[in-house]
């Protein structure tokens, strides 16, 4: 049954979120501590002993693929309902900032991919998951 | 014309996958004839979608770029933190646990890195504009890190709404390069396998700039990019009022 994995998902963001509100309430700040990366990590663990033992069949499955291959076009209503006026009149000041953060940080992503040894590039897409994305 | 804004109105969410869709064919197009498939579908849908709520925000004055007109309210539900949380979620099916593991250590020092180099180099450009009191300067670098942690930290040491607006104004600029400009720098700074998504999720930190970058970039890094970043803005609001704060007052104050 295909709700079933919708249900499952949405199970796992719950108490994924909940983690991350108590969280931040132990750490006394008014924000949700990685609430969707332990969300993530319940997700994969629970999904991967249920199908070990045959209890999460394909329609199931298909369940939560839906909602992994309504990402895209989520993230691109989010671009949509951005705040971008603000962001470009804020002026100078606040471009720069913005923008100094992300060099910074972008020109360390080499530094810190490197502990623990390179890792190897993802192999191409296919042609099944070119036409999915 | 009434009667079919009503029924749009009405029914957001279904319009919103209607004008969703119509984005994507037309960038799928875009990507097809003027780039020869070089620039991906989804980094040019992304693109319009900023773009079209940069209109949508100058024509109503709103916060929420296109959702602010009623007809496109829906775009708010379907972008919104609730079923993008919930999507990024999902991504994360298949995900190899050992690849976590395996990047654990690198994707907490790049969070650490992450938070002090925004602070650091927003506070900075804060002093360079002549921003140089303690409180506005810990503003400003926590609006670089993200543009909640920026409010959540002016608010906790009492600096002025001006200087929280700009602090936001920094976060949201980062977050709407990042989404554009993702696959772009992709290819130089080796942006290529989980490893270094995870990094790049905790030296960036901010969840809609990480999520729509990589979903530009490669959507098989989205899960790992979003892992670390969904603990960054919670990291920086327990941070910056506190220790950074306290550190700006040591040096500044």
């Amino acid at each position: 049954m295909v709700l079933y994995g919708v249900a499952a998902l949405a199970l796992c963001m719950l108490v994924g979120m909940l983690i991350g509100d108590v969280l931040g309430v132990a750490g006394g700040v008014d924000a949700n501590v990685g609430g969707v990366g332990f969300a993530m990590i319940l997700l994969v663990v629970a999904t991967d002993r249920l199908r070990k033992r045959g209890l999460f069949p394909k329609p199931t499955e298909q369940g939560v693929l839906f909602w992994s291959a309504l990402y895209i076009p989520i993230v691109i209503a989010m671009a949509a309902t951005q705040n971008v006026a603000e962001a470009i009149g804020g002026g100078p000041m606040a471009a720069i900032a913005g923008l100094g953060a992300l060099a910074a940080g972008a020109a360390l992503v080499p530094v810190i991919s490197r502990i623990g040894g390179q890792s190897e590039p993802l192999p191409a897409m296919t042609e099944a998951e070119k036409a999915e994305a | 014309m009434d009667i079919i804004a009503d029924v749009l109105e009405r029914n957001g969410l279904l319009f919103a996958f209607v004008v969703v869709g119509a984005l994507m064919m037309i960038s799928g197009w875009l990507s097809k004839t003027l780039t020869r498939g070089r620039l991906q579908g989804s980094a040019i849908a992304i693109m319009l979608g900023l773009v079209l709520a940069y209109f949508g925000g100058i024509n109503t004055g709103g916060e929420a770029g296109m959702a602010d007109i009623a007809i496109f309210s829906g775009l708010g539900l379907m972008g919104g933190a609730m079923l993008r949380d919930f999507a990024i979620v999902a991504t994360a099916y298949g995900v190899d646990l050992q690849e976590i593991k395996k990047a654990g250590a690198a994707g907490v020092l790049a969070l650490l890195a992450g938070i002090v180099v925004s602070f650091v180099v927003g506070a900075a450009v804060a002093a360079a504009f002549g921003y140089t009191d303690p409180e506005s300067m810990a503003t400003i670098g926590s609006g670089a890190a993200t543009y909640i942690v920026g409010p959540v930290t002016g608010t906790a040491v009492g600096a002025s709404s001006e200087v929280i607006a700009l602090s936001v104004a920094a976060g949201l600029i980062k977050a709407v390069v990042v989404m554009v400009g993702t696959p772009m720098i992709a290819p130089f700074i080796g942006l290529n396998n989980p490893k270094s998504a995870m990094a790049y999720g905790g030296l960036m930190g901010t969840t809609s700039g990480v999520a729509g970058g990589l979903a530009a970039t490669d959507k098989r890094l989205v899960p790992y990019g979003a892992m670390t970043a969904t603990f960054y803005t919670g990291l920086g609001c327990l941070l910056g009022p506190s220790i950074f704060y306290f550190a700006l007052v040591g040096l500044f104050g």
